[in-house]
């Protein structure tokens, strides 16, 4: 049997002082490495729940990014007569929306920042479900008149129910307030699409993108081979979460790479004051190492010992990590999103999952840690170490 | 009986023959054992002494499997220990050796009961013939009543007594002591010392001690003299046979 356990923990009480050390390198690794992960987890989350399974986007072909395109008002009307497309009474379920970005000054810093600013077909709010009125009411069609969502009217000065604001050489109303369940759209103006187009000086049947809502998400397929066989229409279609999805990875992307950077760097740290603490604590334990062996403790349960040791220590310290972040979870913070270069509000996900990646990062630290000090203590020459007071 | 002349049969527990150890400090080389030779039989107290340096922790050290020696051979029971590998010498020394230091050595974090029963824990006992063994053990040592106390909080010779104990709990084949005197006081020496003659007399135990402490020695049926790299009796003659004189 084993060295027993209770040696390990009693053990790491006695000299907690040189055991703390480690504890926060550990700590704060874990602590930076998960936080960076939810904060990538939640901007994911917040892009890709923008998008949903029932709707699809159409780009010009090649167009990457909303911004980019340039859909004609003879494609629209294929597109809305195209299979798959959900109808009511009042035709189809259809947007051509026309995006561009402008700036208002931040409430908290009173700098500016870019919003982007929808231009949407006046049911918009039918193709995209999530989307609820829930201050003042829907923009009348035709008129200057901004709806802004829950988010952008928290954030930015002048953006509040009845003001007036001036952008793109006009002036504007807010009559509303939306809410589309914490999505992209919640940091972004709505406004009339043909309003916009003629205040900004666009042509007036040139739309940026169009958004079709389906009448199943199975009917996508159907829809997307009808529109692509159709020579007149020279388009890409993509279901709108894959967009979101596409749309998130960039900066998804930085963030984890960057934050691996830091965790690594960091781990590297922490993993040292790991070494320190366990070499300190097998030089000082020697002679109890020494007993144990002469005993009859073999090299292989020292070796196990020391490493529960050092695994207790660190997952103490991912522990610790793991409930510094925990207040993060649901924290609301701001980032550019860097396909339409417009402000982006989303909130830190520290999700389980995260959690766990967090504990086991630490384990592994523990690991590297630990190993070289409880092999040394094994290594020991027992009689030698006997000798040592 | 001892005998330090190397001339007997295969018949005695302990059988040391033509041991040598030598250590390497920088380019100095110290031949601490030069070809010693003891037997040592069953129920044998046996007492070293010899001034500091002269190699009486080496010599136990080799005897309890816990170095090697640089030639010569040691045969316990009949097993021969010096060609035994590192694990096989660690699984031999729980089964064979109880050893008792100087300075205790007891484990700080652990409870009198949690120490003494280490070395049960490398044996196949179950968790309630463990406890009666320690319970055993520590009524022997007369410390029933500290079961639970920690090192720290017991006096010097309570502390010997946790490791005597310690090193008596899965009946060993002998009891090594090193200087187990070295650090009390002359009443706790004499209380430690009644106990092993104890255990030697109704249990039958082997025991080789090492002492600098004449009055300590006198207790042992025998004391030997590490001299000059290899051991000579002492004055007093009973126990050990004529002509022993290596
Ligand atoms: N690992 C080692 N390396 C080098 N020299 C050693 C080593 N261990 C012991 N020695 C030397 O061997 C000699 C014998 O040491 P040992 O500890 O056996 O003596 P001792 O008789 O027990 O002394 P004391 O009465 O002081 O305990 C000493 O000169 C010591 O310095
Ligand atoms: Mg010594």
């Amino acid at each position: 049997m084993a060295i027993p356990v209770v040696y390990n923990p009693r053990s790491v009480k006695v000299r907690w002082t040189s055991a703390v050390v480690a504890v926060l390198g550990v700590a704060g690794t874990v602590g930076v490495f998960v936080a960076m992960l939810s904060l990538a987890r939640g901007f994911k989350a917040t892009l890709v729940s923008s998008g949903s399974s029932g709707n699809a986007l159409v780009l010009r072909a090649g167009a990457t990014a909303e911004i980019m395109g340039a859909v004609t008002l003879d494609e629209v009307k294929v597109l809305e007569d195209a299979p798959g497309v959900a109808r009511t009474a009042e035709g189809p379920l259809v947007s051509p929306e026309t995006v561009v970005v402008a700036p208002f000054p931040l409430r908290a810093t009173g700098t500016d920042a870019n919003v982007q600013v929808r231009g949407v077909s006046p049911r918009a709010l039918e193709v995209r479900s999530k989307v609820k009125i829930v201050e003042g009411r829907f923009f009348r069609p035709g008129v200057a008149e901004l709806i802004v969502g829950r988010n952008a009217t928290r954030t930015y000065a002048g953006l509040a129910l009845d003001n007036a604001v001036k952008f793109g050489g006009g002036t504007w109303s807010v009559v509303g307030v939306f809410d589309s369940g914490g999505t992209a759209f919640d940091s972004e103006v709505w406004c009339d699409g043909r309003v916009l187009n003629q205040v900004y000086h666009r042509p007036e049947n040139v739309f940026q993108s169009v958004t079709v809502h389906l009448t199943s998400s199975d009917a996508f397929q159907q829809f997307k081979d009808a529109v692509t066989a159709d020579p007149r229409m020279s388009v890409d279609i993509s279901r709108e979460v894959d967009y979101y999805d596409k749309q998130s990875r960039a900066l998804t992307t930085l963030i984890v790479v960057l934050g691996s950077i830091v965790a690594t760097v960091m781990g590297i740290g922490a993993v040292f004051g790991a070494l320190n603490t366990m070499y300190s604590a097998v030089a000082e334990r020697s002679r109890e190492i020494a007993t144990m062996r002469a005993i009859g403790f073999g090299a292989a349960s020292v070796v196990v010992s020391f490493l529960i040791e050092a695994l207790l220590i660190s997952s103490l310290g991912g522990a610790l990590g793991c409930v510094a972040v925990l207040p993060l979870n649901g924290f609301t913070t701001g980032a550019m999103n860097w396909q339409t270069f417009s402000h982006l509000a989303f909130a830190f996900r520290v999700t389980p999952a995260l959690l766990l990646w967090g504990i086991l990062f630490a384990l592994v630290m523990g690991l590297v840690g630990g190993l070289p000090p409880a092999i040394r203590a094994a290594r020991r020459p027992v009689a030698l170490a006997l000798r040592a007071l | 009986m001892v005998r330090v002349d190397g001339g007997r049969g295969s018949s005695s527990l302990i059988q040391v023959r033509g041991l040598d150890k030598k250590y390497q400090r920088g380019s100095e080389e110290i031949h601490v054992l030069q070809g010693l030779n003891l037997d040592v039989d069953k129920g044998d107290f046996v007492a070293f002494m010899g001034p500091s340096g002269s190699g009486k922790t080496t010599l136990l050290n080799l005897i309890g499997g816990l170095d090697v020696p640089s030639a010569g051979s040691i045969t316990v029971a009949g097993d021969e220990i010096t060609h035994m590998s590192r694990s096989k010498l660690t699984e031999w020394r729980a089964r064979h050796v109880g050893f008792v230091f100087q300075m205790y050595n007891l484990i700080p974090v652990l409870t009198a009961f949690q120490n003494v029963e280490l070395p049960l824990l490398l044996t196949k006992l179950s968790k309630a013939d463990r406890r009666k063994h320690v319970e055993t053990a520590l009524a022997i040592v007369g410390l029933v009543d500290r079961t639970d106390h920690y090192p720290r909080q017991l006096s010097g010779g309570q502390e010997q007594r946790v490791a005597i104990a310690r090193a008596i709990v899965s009946d060993p084949t002998f009891l090594l002591c090193d200087e187990l005197t070295g650090d009390l006081d002359r009443k706790s020496a004499d209380e430690i010392m009644n106990l092993i003659q104890r255990l030697m007399k109704e249990f039958g135990k082997t025991v080789l001690m090492v002492t600098h402490d004449p009055v300590v020695a006198q207790r042992a049926d025998v004391t030997l003299h590490l001299e000059k790299g290899v051991l000579v009796e002492a004055a007093k003659p009973e126990g050990v046979t004529a002509g022993g004189l290596a």
